[in-house]
């Protein structure tokens, strides 16, 4: 039975290839990625907060100041309107991003001919840089000349020109509409694949158990598509509260400073007055909040996963 | 699908669709129209009696011929794409390296490492740029293309690593196994064997990452100054805008051109660009 | 000499205890197959020997070489998975060249072995193409073939045939015996199939929860199962077990319950000695109880109940009520049974198996 061999048992000693052992072939992967991560997020990240609690200028190196700059913002009022301006833009964004672009996510559903060139178009405002694309908005907002004016005009819905970027209270929504319409597409293709993974099966089931379309959305769809959609919803909040581009391109921040976001005040006051403390100290102060909505979303996903 | 109707079929899908359409599309065409519209159709108000927004007879190179002549938009390009190539491919090649140790390999802190890469997805680059534009001078990169190729990867990598590792995750074990069976080490087991079955999200993350690198604004505007070293979109903002007056011929000129060749890259690999965007949701 | 030795070799996941204490001695040449229920260790076993999983306790020899170290690329093994692991952007000749490329033979070489196995497995025309294009047992040939090229010492197979249809499986059963019996290398078969593990293996090793539960040749664990749960795992319609009381009456063993009363034939009456008085688990298999004839004593008789008439053909199989058990016979084809008949039946006193009521183990 089990005789154990008699010839000499050989133990090898293994050459020891340094990159079998998957910890070290891991670190060696990873490591451009961390360096350049550490060197131009992380390292920054710190320096910023050291910034924010200096007070710094162009030129001209700052002593501790503590909390200063940031008791100087918070009782600057154009801050505060700022503040207040970046949580009503990424607010009404978002709501109708997600609305218009479950919409158009349904539409796209089906087949029809064309589909594929129609979803190729559709994606065109994601994918041209904003600058862009902002500068027809531009163009196209323009007081005098402006296309849209021309059309309400012969729809017989105004009579006089609505200045769209110049005036206060208009400013804030025509940075609303360019915004909508650069995200649309991006809510739209992702749901579009979220609502493609809902097998029709389903549909069919409840559709034959009497349930009527909207019921069937209610009940069926949106209960399915909410992990996709919350994901879809963070990323664009993050970037929404974030914005840059398309309010220096349109307004700069202004009329009067009622489009300020914080990005464009923290450009403005840091970069172009120069006081960089300040301007870090605005930055900054858009962590809390991003740091937030990170954390609920990520345990709602969690939450939902594991129903 | 649930049928209906003839006219509930218009009504319901297809006009909502082209309305869609137009909204989408319109901004783009009205680009187009305005570069080619000569100056004196082009600053009508929109109450005067000949105001002709949809077409115009007399279509003339003028802009283009004042962009490329008046200005270094030929440069801008140039710097664009180079910029956007060149930072696309150390984040592919980062990502791609990460996503595979992040999905594949077992090692300690691995957890933390991929939501440490996660979180900084989240810093976005309006809260960096301010002390980051302090280290790009330190470093002696100000105003140089470097600048600007060291720092996107910084957005790019953490999006083609999570693209990355999904599309890792979904080759089975086995194919790798059997390679290392068959005599390949760890590492010629990714290069023969996983990076090539993994090609469509390597398309998906790079034309994901290529169109991000254009896109870029603050970065630019903030980390170059001389005109010759601008992207495109910086180098539109400054050089086309003298004060208050907008030339708005050239700009429009300025932003068709620069749009072209994102869109005509894009084209060519929409179906991997969309499956990037999905991949990236699904999670 | 490619003979394979696993000694005491434990494997542990955290606080799971995957395998315990196995040990096996692989001869050169030898089919083995190691079968048992998902989750039992076959697997993991089968991939510490291949180096894909470390090895938390023990010994693996293959050959005279302790493999414990070595990484897969370097034991001079091949293996063939379940779903066939093909590489998709290679072209078959690709896939089988690969790991002779990975060690550097040289092309004449390499297009000599593979045509050889190609020639093997029939699979000449299909050089040129991608896996995609290939159905499920042209791909499992490929996988095949991709392990033959490389004249390894071993050959491990990881339920090869699972992801086949089932005349497909009949059929490449036969090829793999074949295969075995033209190229001799030792090979180490794991399976869930009692079937596959009975046609194919020269040994069989049963292992349940991680223990080694018996080994030996098919026909050893067929006739004498060293407890209950491999003789219900080997054999198909499984045995059928009854709880028996054992007593002694008239200078005999009886095993009894509400159904039956049998006598322990005279063969293993010595060893039952041991359980009279005591509770003990009757075995016997469906095809060992036929229809009562004037020729059977009555020591070997029972009642029954019909329930279930299931017609095969070749064979009739019962279900039938024997007091409150429920227990499978299989009759001669030519019986007409009808649900709710008493039908008497008989048993082959030869081929009665007890067991421990409590350690489950032969007696």
């Amino acid at each position: 039975m089990a005789t154990y061999a008699t010839t000499a048992v050989v133990t090898p000693r293994p050459r020891y290839r340094v990159l079998e052992d998957e910890r070290w072939l891991a670190m060696a992967l990873l490591l451009p990625t961390i360096v350049l991560l550490a060197m131009f997020i992380a390292y920054p990240f710190v320096k910023g907060i050291l910034l924010s609690v200096t007070n710094t200028r162009v030129g001209v190196p700052g002593e501790f100041v503590g909390l200063a700059n940031f008791y100087k913002i918070w009782n600057d009022s154009i801050f505060r309107s700022a503040v207040y301006n970046t949580f009503v833009y990424t607010g009404v964004t978002t709501v109708f991003k997600l609305g218009l672009g479950l919409w158009l996510a349904l539409l796209l559903n089906r087949n029809f001919r064309g589909k594929t060139f129609t979803r190729a178009f559709i994606l065109l405002p994601f994918i041209i840089p904003t600058v862009l694309s902002t500068f027809a908005w531009k163009w196209m907002f323009d007081p005098t000349f402006s296309v849209l004016n021309w059309m309400f005009w012969k729809l017989g819905l105004i009579s006089s020109r609505i200045n769209w970027l110049g005036d206060p209270d208009l400013a804030m929504l025509s940075v609303i509409i360019v915004n909508i319409w650069r995200g649309v597409p991006f809510f739209a293709i992702s749901l579009l694949a979220g609502l493609q993974t809902i097998n029709p099966d389903l549909h069919e089931a409840a559709a034959i158990d009497g349930a009527p379309p909207l019921k069937r959305f209610i009940y069926i769809t949106w209960p399915l598509l909410l992990p996709v959609t919350m994901v879809v919803v963070l990323f664009s909040v993050i970037q929404t509260f974030a914005d840059f581009q398309l309010v220096y391109v349109l307004t700069e921040g202004g009329p009067a400073n009622s489009t300020h976001l914080f990005a464009t005040y923290a450009y403005n006051l840091g970069i172009r007055t120069g006081l960089l403390s300040e301007g870090a100290a605005i930055s900054l102060a858009m962590f809390p909040v991003l740091f937030l909505v990170v954390i609920f979303q990520l345990l709602y996903i969690r939450r939902v996963e594991t129903r | 699908m649930i049928e209906g109707a003839l006219w509930r079929k218009w009504v319901y899908f297809y006009v909502p669709l082209i309305l869609f359409l137009i909204f989408l599309l319109f901004p783009f065409y009205w680009m187009m129209i305005t570069t080619f519209r000569p100056d004196g159709e082009l600053y009508r108000p929109w109450n005067a009696w000949n105001y002709t927004p949809f077409w115009t007879w007399n279509p003339t190179w003028a802009h283009i011929e004042y962009l490329f002549r008046e200005t270094i938009f030929g440069t801008w390009l140039w710097n664009t794409m180079f910029i956007a190539t060149i930072s696309t491919m150390i984040s592919l090649v980062c990502g791609v390296f990460a996503g595979y140790a992040l999905s594949r390999l077992k090692f300690p802190f691995a957890g933390g490492l991929g939501t440490g890469i996660f979180v900084t997805y989240l810093v976005p680059q309006t809260l960096l740029f301010i002390p980051l534009a302090d280290i790009i001078r330190d470093y002696r990169l100000g105003d140089t293309p470097w600048a600007l190729i060291l720092t996107y990867p910084t957005f790019l990598i953490p999006f083609c690593t999570w693209l990355m590792m999904g599309y890792f995750k979904a080759i089975p074990k086995e194919l790798e196994e059997c390679a290392r069976i068959d005599g390949a080490s760890r590492w010629k087991a990714m290069i023969y064997i996983i990076l090539p079955v993994a090609v469509p999200g390597i398309l998906s993350a790079g034309i994901f990452a290529f169109t991000l690198s254009w896109n870029v604004f603050i970065y630019a505007l903030v980390f170059l100054s001389s005109p010759q070293e601008k992207t495109v979109p910086v180098g539109v903002v400054s050089e086309l805008i003298r004060g208050d007056v907008f030339f708005w011929g050239p700009l429009m000129a300025g932003a068709l051109l620069g749009s072209i060749p994102v869109a005509v890259v894009y084209s060519f690999f929409v179906e991997h660009y969309v499956s990037g965007l999905t991949g990236s949701v699904k999670g | 000499m490619a003979q394979v030795s696993i000694r005491q070799v434990n494997k542990k996941y955290d606080d799971f205890h995957a395998v315990k204490d196995v040990n096996l001695e692989i001869h050169d040449k030898e089919f083995l197959v190691l079968v048992g229920p998902s989750g039992c260790g076959k697997t993991t076993t089968l991939r510490m020997v291949a180096g894909l999983e470390s090895i938390t306790s023990g010994e693996i020899l293959i050959g005279n070489t302790v493999v414990n170290e070595l990484p897969p690329m370097d034991r001079d093994i091949a293996m063939v998975f379940q779903n066939y692991a093909l590489y998709p952007h290679m072209s078959v000749f690709d896939n089988m060249a690969f790991g002779l490329k990975m060690r550097k033979f040289d092309k004449a070489e390499i297009a000599q072995r593979v045509k050889d196995a190609a020639d093997i497995l029939g699979i000449e025309q299909l050089l040129a193409r991608k896996p995609r294009q290939l159905s499920g047992g042209q791909r499992q040939r490929v996988a095949l073939g991709r392990a033959i090229v490389r004249h390894p010492q071993v050959f491990l197979f990881d339920e090869p045939l699972s992801n086949l249809d089932a005349k497909l499986r009949v059929q490449m059963r036969v090829e793999l015996k074949k295969l075995h019996n033209r190229l001799g290398t030792t090979a180490i078969y794991v399976t869930h199939d009692q079937v596959e593990a009975m046609t194919l293996g020269d040994r069989v090793v049963v292992m349940k929860d991680g223990w080694v539960q018996q080994v030996g040749d098919p026909l050893e664990l067929y006739n004498a199962p060293a407890n209950r749960f491999v003789a219900g795992f080997i054999g198909s319609p499984a045995m059928n077990f009854a709880a028996v009381a054992v007593s002694e009456r008239d200078g005999a063993l009886w095993a009894e319950n509400s159904g039956m009363r049998i006598k322990v034939p005279a063969a293993i009456a010595a060893r039952m000695n041991s359980h009279r008085g005591r509770n003990a688990t009757l075995g016997i298999r469906p095809e060992d109880i036929h229809l009562a004839t004037p020729a059977d004593p009555s020591d070997v008789c029972f009642d029954a109940v019909v329930e279930v008439v299931e017609q095969l053909g070749s064979e009739v199989l019962l279900d039938i009520k024997v007091g409150s058990d429920t227990m499978a016979a299989a009759v001669e084809p030519t019986l007409r049974a009808k649900i709710q008949e008493q039908l008497r039946l008989a048993l082959n006193p030869a081929r009665l198996h007890f067991f421990d009521a409590e350690t489950e183990t032969a007696i």
